[in-house]
């Protein structure tokens, strides 16, 4: 049936941007206010009353851009994570989406609920948190770069592939 | 040496990089 592809693209699009939209505003602006606001006192606000809202829509986003996302290759869902010629192209920009996935459910998200107090948690514990999270927020954000290309990747990266 | 991760524009800039290396790999070997 022809309708799901269509509709899963748009729900994929829908649901990536909110995702790789909230990433680039947690690395762009948040991490960055977070410090200013620390310096004066003010960064209960963020923390507290932001954070919280932004990693909820954040995380769950994630999942269903990875369902939406994986719909839409259908038939066609082992050829791309395998690499298959014709498919090598999506094929990595979903791999990276996966990696990008596994990270938010596997580090960040545990990590976060630490620092914001969701979890108990000691004050080294936090401090290792907030590193960890960090990092992985930061490598999210670099391999969103290349799995939009790939992603991104129909007629008009023909050209770039020599096709 | 200082994690490149460590800095914003660090990351945009691996981020580029990744993307050259990775499409460079599809074309030459996986096209």
């Amino acid at each position: 049936m022809d309708l799901v592809p269509a509709i899963a693209r748009w729900v994929h699009f829908l649901a990536g941007v909110m995702w790789v939209g909230l990433l680039y505003y947690f690395n762009f602006v948040q991490i960055p206010a977070l410090k200013a606001a620390a310096a004066d006192g003010t960064a209960a606000g963020i923390t507290k009353h932001v954070a919280p809202r932004a990693l909820l829509y954040f995380r769950w986003s994630s999942i269903v851009t990875w369902l939406a996302g994986a719909a839409i290759l259908g038939g066609n869902f082992v050829g791309a994570f395998t690499l298959q010629k014709g498919l090598a192209g999506i094929g990595v920009g979903a791999w990276l989406g996966t990696i990008m996935l596994i990270n938010v459910w596997a580090l960040i998200w545990p990590n976060q609920q630490k620092i914001l107090g969701l979890k108990p948690a000691t004050d080294e514990e936090k401090n290792k948190a907030r590193r960890v999270a960090l990092l992985t927020s930061r490598a999210n954000m670099m391999l969103s770069i290349p799995m939009l290309f790939f992603m991104a990747g129909g007629w008009s990266h023909r050209a770039l592939f020599g096709l | 040496m200082k994690n490149p991760l460590d800095s914003l524009w660090g990351t945009v800039v691996c981020g580029l990089i990744v993307t050259a290396v990775l499409y460079l790999a599809v074309k030459n070997f996986l096209m």
